[in-house]
């Protein structure tokens, strides 16, 4: 079949300051200029740093596909969603696209908060893309979705959160372009909401449409793809079905992360900011042996007054059971209450000798239990637990089960 | 699943561009809607967001007339050539304050919708484009005040007014060139949002608002000719009074218009396909 996406040798090179670094004032720049034949002269090692984000990537798609991109940090997701959204250039090579382009890098990409809701389904979809006409054709369909109606005329800036992310994704669930870049966009909202919107995007595919989906929530990719793509350091290092690329993924040792940092998407009323897996010793690690306790920290802030809002985790094994959940206010059911701006830092102990030995992954929420809004929702950290063969372990013996506790026996010998 | 049509050539290639790229047109007329709704939002919400709104149009370049009408009234006195100088400063006023506010609003409008640029894709010219017609509206509203008071003085109109349409489209070319060339230096040094008014009140002094370029002694004129808002704004004087055109300076004036237009796009070009690297 005729592929809808061809992608040969992509290549996307950034530099880290050096000579060519940008000017941020005509000050700076004229200095340069005084200054360049001296700098000539102490030139020898002092080469701009680059760097290559991505580094030849062949792959094709073809129409109807939904083809999801997962990798670490840093593996290139972001670069090659940019490059096929055309918003940065390549440095070497080609993509041809053969169908109109849709992307969806952010949700509510060119809201006004002074206008109405009517006025910005205009805007944002014109931004992304969409016709007059088409807008005016599906206006009431991205009316009923959105579930806003009543405030159609009110300025977005006295919504609440969950109401512009609703009318946001509104007007995206309604593109039809023949090809749909998608990012993590879907990580913010609520959830019934998140489910409505992935149930409409399976539809665009449906309909013979194309979809690339970067995402960290493995457990979206895995339900939404029939194929998936694996970056790593700028490369494409596997490709084929999702099930299979995705166990790749997580077994091939790639993913170790014991700390993760969110340093974008912090406007909203709470924001995580920061969690890490600490062993008993302290340290941040992410294998922890069988016979020691580890501890999840989390940094998080809260720019207003907020209350009804959680803090939750859910612990998953490789294979997407659930381990077990807990949420801060399971022990402390006044968090429930108000929490005044500021940053927080919360932690949870797990204890030794409780998990079995095998591969988890963390995902933490934080969530508005009054309100449905869901602030943050990421699969944080991918951890280990060993087995050391140190006494009072499990001596190299992997038992069934996601619990491997340590029980309190008693045993005696009944008199006659 | 049903059979997909796909046309035989790539509908986009996206590869490194050339130095010496061509700007595509048919790329920006393809997003001409975008055009439309982005120069819309600009008016809208800035009639939203100020308590006066439209009054703001009439206001700025009423209030400066008032002002140079009472400094400079009785100095520019036989030099208006006969029009009474409200009437002539307004005249200036007018598109001058268009041609001020469209090279500040698309000076900066690069940088204010960097969220904008690096989120979504479509020709970043129409950014500065945008921002330059949103000045348009404005510019119409203080005209009817402009043509009120020529009815006020009962001023004649010849068919020398046909002009106007050229004039007001060489205003717009200009503030586009200047504009679309501020954004782009804006991107990359962040001192033009600074530079740029002051700029524009040394510019005002040397565009034959206030006084008629005749005013100033015949061997510095050719000085003046260099300046395309000079000879446009005379001849905004000409078309609306029926005085005669100063046609070498507007000849010159379209020319350097053009120029300018074009080198701006070249530069804008040049910096276009980092911006989403830079902002």
């Amino acid at each position: 079949m005729q592929p809808i996406i061809r992608v040969q040798g992509l290549g996307k090179q950034y530099q880290l300051g050096g000579a060519s670094a940008v000017y941020s004032t005509l000050r700076e720049s004229l200095m340069d200029l005084a200054l360049k034949p001296v700098r000539a002269l102490r030139r020898n090692g002092n080469e701009p740093v680059t760097i290559w984000a991505i580094k030849d990537l062949d792959f094709e798609v073809t129409p109807g596909e939904i083809v999801g991109i997962i990798g670490r940090n840093g593996a290139g997701k972001s670069t090659l969603l940019k490059i096929l959204s055309r918003i940065t250039e390549p440095t070497l090579g080609r993509v041809e696209l053969f169908g109109r382009v849709a992307s969806l890098l952010e949700v509510g990409t060119g809201f006004h908060p002074e206008l109405t809701g009517r006025e910005n389904i205009f805007l944002n979809g014109s931004i992304l893309g969409m016709t007059r006409r088409e807008i005016e054709r599906k206006f009431d369909e991205i009316v009923a979705f959105s579930e806003v109606e009543r405030f159609l005329d009110t300025p977005v800036k006295r919504y609440s959160s969950g109401m512009y992310v609703r009318l946001a994704f509104a007007v995206a669930a309604h593109l039809q372009p023949e090809i749909l870049v998608v990012d993590e966009v879907l990580a913010v909202g609520d959830y019934a909401f998140q489910q409505k919107c992935l149930n409409k995007m399976q539809d665009v595919s449906t309909g013979g449409r194309t979809v690339l989906f970067v995402s960290h929530n493995l457990g979206a990719i895995s339900r939404l793809c029939n194929r998936c793509l694996l970056l790593d350091g700028g490369r494409l290092i596997a490709s084929g079905p999702t099930a299979g690329v995705v166990q790749n993924y997580m077994t091939s040792g790639l993913v170790q992360r014991p700390e993760y940092i969110q340093s974008s998407n912090r406007d909203k009323a709470m924001n995580l900011l920061r969690v890490a897996l600490r062993g008993a010793d302290g340290e941040i690690r992410s294998e922890i042996r069988y016979d020691e306790s580890l501890s999840f920290e989390f940094d998080y802030e809260t720019n207003q007054t907020v209350s009804g809002t959680s803090l939750g985790v859910m612990v998953y094994t490789l294979d997407g059971t659930c381990a077990f959940t807990s949420a801060d206010i399971d022990a402390h059911a006044e968090l429930l209450g108000v929490r005044e701006p500021g940053k927080y830092t919360a932690r949870v102990t797990v204890p030794a000798k409780w998990l079995n030995v095998g591969r988890y992954t963390l995902t933490v929420a934080l969530a508005n239990a009054m309100s449905g809004v869901v602030y943050d929702n990421v699969e944080a950290l991918v951890f280990q637990i060993v087995d050391t063969g140190t006494p009072g372990s499990l001596n190299g013996i992997k038992r069934p089960g996601v619990l491997q506790p340590l029980l309190d026996w008693e045993t005696r010998i009944n008199a006659e | 699943m049903h059979e997909v049509h796909l046309p035989a050539e790539p509908l986009v290639v996206i590869q490194p561009t050339k130095r010496w790229s061509i700007l595509s047109f048919k790329d920006i007329w393809a997003y001409r809607e975008l055009l439309f709704f982005l120069t819309w939002r600009d008016v809208k919400v800035r009639y939203k967001q100020t308590a006066l709104g439209a009054a703001w149009a009439i206001l700025q370049p009423l209030f400066m007339m008032i002002i140079f009408t009472i400094f400079f009234g009785r100095l520019a006195g036989v030099a208006s050539a006969g029009i009474p100088y409200p009437l002539f400063a307004l005249a200036g006023l007018v598109p001058w304050t268009f041609f001020a506010n469209a090279i500040t609003a698309s000076g900066n409008s690069l940088v204010g919708s960097a969220n904008l640029i690096t989120k979504v894709y479509f020709p970043r010219l129409i950014v500065p484009a945008a921002a330059m017609l949103a000045g348009l509206v404005d510019f119409l509203l203080a005209f009817l005040m402009l043509v009120i008071l020529m009815f006020y003085y009962r001023v004649t109109v010849t068919v020398q007014i046909l002009f106007l349409p050229v004039l007001i489209l060489l205003t717009a070319l200009f503030s586009l060139g200047v504009g679309t060339w501020m954004s782009a230096l804006n991107v990359k040094y962040r001192d033009v949002r600074f530079a740029l008014p002051f700029l524009i009140q040394l510019w005002l002094f040397v565009s034959s608002v206030i006084l008629p370029s005749t005013s100033i002694p015949q061997k510095w004129r050719w000085l003046l000719m260099l300046n395309p808002m000079s000879g446009i704004i005379e001849g905004y004087r000409a078309a609306l009074f029926g005085l005669p055109f100063d046609w070498p300076a507007l000849g010159i004036a379209s020319a350097l218009t053009i120029v300018v237009l074009l080198y701006a796009i070249y530069a804008f070009g040049r910096v276009e396909r980092s911006f989403a690297d830079i902002i």
